[in-house]
């Protein structure tokens, strides 16, 4: 009773200064890498390999006259940064895949994934000139059940043998269902995801494998939108903070064992 | 001015939502969940209606074209009948609706779900060939880990388990919070890119 009039009345919730404190500092460093002039000159980016193959998984589908199965996994819904990611992908793979002429299958268990997709791939296609090669009905919901969205995916990749398979978004339990099945008919795979229990299950399965932060920076990436890529940049200053403060941690926790104050 | 609009409201919201957070406020609380909850089953009901009609067109169109036919038939009745009997019978233990729901929904799941097991030596198989000094280390912590979980571990070496523990904790578990770190700051960097508005793929593109 008391907690709940406390509740009531506080506006401020004074165990959750730290992570305000945080918030705070990394809007700072991304606004400011964003938007400062210097901070978007060009820099390098380190390659990868995942996203440097979708070009050849492309070309692969378009050479073998097969198509591209593009899914973002059951986990997720258009909430989370992860499918977010994923459609900015999607916009490149729609592009490239309107400009070759390849056919392009997204199947999703949300039917407002399926409404975001539809609109970027359409975008996608109008911006390359090719809107006339739009398959609109390939971009379909299957079903919001998981294992019902396993079994039509898998369906789908056994009876449409396509050439080259991306799995990017939040994945659970019917990652490995998925990724082997495509092994088995001798896809190309790009796999990413936000879970780390079923990136051991893609790096095993698949070619190649967006690990974390990766499939967040392949927008910036792809694109080459220096605004973007100074998000990216932000994100590597943060990490650095974050590892010189856990140093710091480390060794006042190691000098004073009893010590908790950066627990509230 | 079609693309203005949604990304006014989105970053109204997305601002909303980060400083609502940190307010245990009993009105903070109650318009958190009105956006979080509320608003979103909202969105949801009207694009789930959306999704079948996708769904039952495509269907439709492929049967018409003679194209997976049996499937598609398949997967039609699935979605006509079931509505029907929920309405026609209730949803009460013993219904109709009930009882295809544990006799055929439940058991084709688990079916789905047992392809798993097979799947997982398959890939393991494959990953755990020890052919270089990566993959080595990567099959000699997976067999710590396998002969501890099985009953004979106690039996071979009474420090297995403390072994498998060790893997867990330590090297597996610094090398998850990395990936956790690096997940958490691109969750981060791109949920500003949308509520600043920098990132507009969601919208369709660009223009």
């Amino acid at each position: 009773m008391i907690l709940v009039s406390i509740a009531d009345s506080v506006w401020f919730d004074a165990a959750k200064l730290p992570t305000l404190v945080f918030a705070i500092i990394a809007i700072a460093i991304v606004l400011y890498t964003t938007f400062h002039r210097k901070s978007r000159e060009k820099f390098k980016v380190r390659e990868i390999s995942g996203l440097s193959a979708v070009e050849d998984a492309i070309g692969r589908a378009t050479e073998m006259n097969r198509p591209i199965l593009y899914t973002p996994g059951w986990g997720g819904d258009i909430q989370r940064p992860t499918t977010i990611a994923s459609m900015n992908i999607l916009s490149h793979v729609a592009a490239k895949t309107a400009r070759y002429d390849c056919r392009l299958v997204f199947p999703t268990h949300d039917p407002v994934i399926m409404s975001v997709a539809q609109e970027v791939v359409k975008e996608s296609y109008a911006q390359s000139g090719h809107s006339d090669r739009l398959r609109l009905d390939d971009i379909q919901y299957v079903t919001s059940s998981q294992f019902g969205y396993a079994a039509a995916v898998e369906g789908m990749i056994s009876r449409l043998k396509p050439a080259s398979i991306f799995l990017l978004g939040t994945f659970e339990a019917e990652s490995l269902i998925l990724a082997e099945t495509g092994n088995i008919e001798g896809a190309i795979q790009i796999a990413g995801t936000d879970s780390t229990i079923q990136l051991s299950f893609f790096i095993v399965a698949c070619d190649y494998t967006l690990i974390g932060e990766e499939l967040f920076a392949a927008s910036g990436y792809l694109s080459g939108d220096p605004s973007i890529l100074a998000s990216v940049r932000a994100q590597d200053i943060l990490k650095v903070l974050l590892v010189v403060a856990l140093f710091i941690a480390m060794i006042w926790v190691s000098i004073n064992p009893d010590s908790s104050w950066w627990v509230m | 001015m079609r693309r203005r609009i949604p990304q006014i409201i989105c970053a109204f919201f997305g601002v909303a939502v980060f400083v609502l957070y940190f307010s245990p406020h009993r009105i903070a609380r109650a318009i958190n969940l009105a956006i979080v909850n509320d608003y979103f089953q909202i969105i949801f009901a009207f694009t789930l209606l959306v999704g079948v009609i996708s769904f039952f067109k495509i269907n439709l169109i492929s049967i018409q074209r003679g194209a997976d036919r049996s499937y598609r038939l398949v997967g039609l009745l699935g979605l006509v009948s079931m509505p029907v009997l929920a309405l026609g019978w209730g949803l009460r233990g013993g219904s109709p609706f009930m009882w295809v729901f544990e006799n055929v929904q439940v058991p084709m799941q688990a079916t789905v779900f047992a392809l798993l097991a097979f799947f997982v030596a398959s890939a393991s198989f494959r990953g755990f060939r020890a052919r270089s000094t990566q993959a080595t280390i990567l099959l000699l912590s997976a067999l710590i880990m396998l002969i501890s979980r099985s009953s004979i571990g106690d039996y071979i070496w009474q420090g297995i388990p403390d072994a498998a523990e060790w893997v867990r904790n330590y090297p597996s578990m610094s090398a998850r919070r990395a990936i956790l770190i690096g997940i958490g700051l691109g969750s981060l960097t791109t949920s500003l890119r949308v509520i600043i508005g920098i990132e507009r793929t969601w919208l369709g593109g660009e223009k």
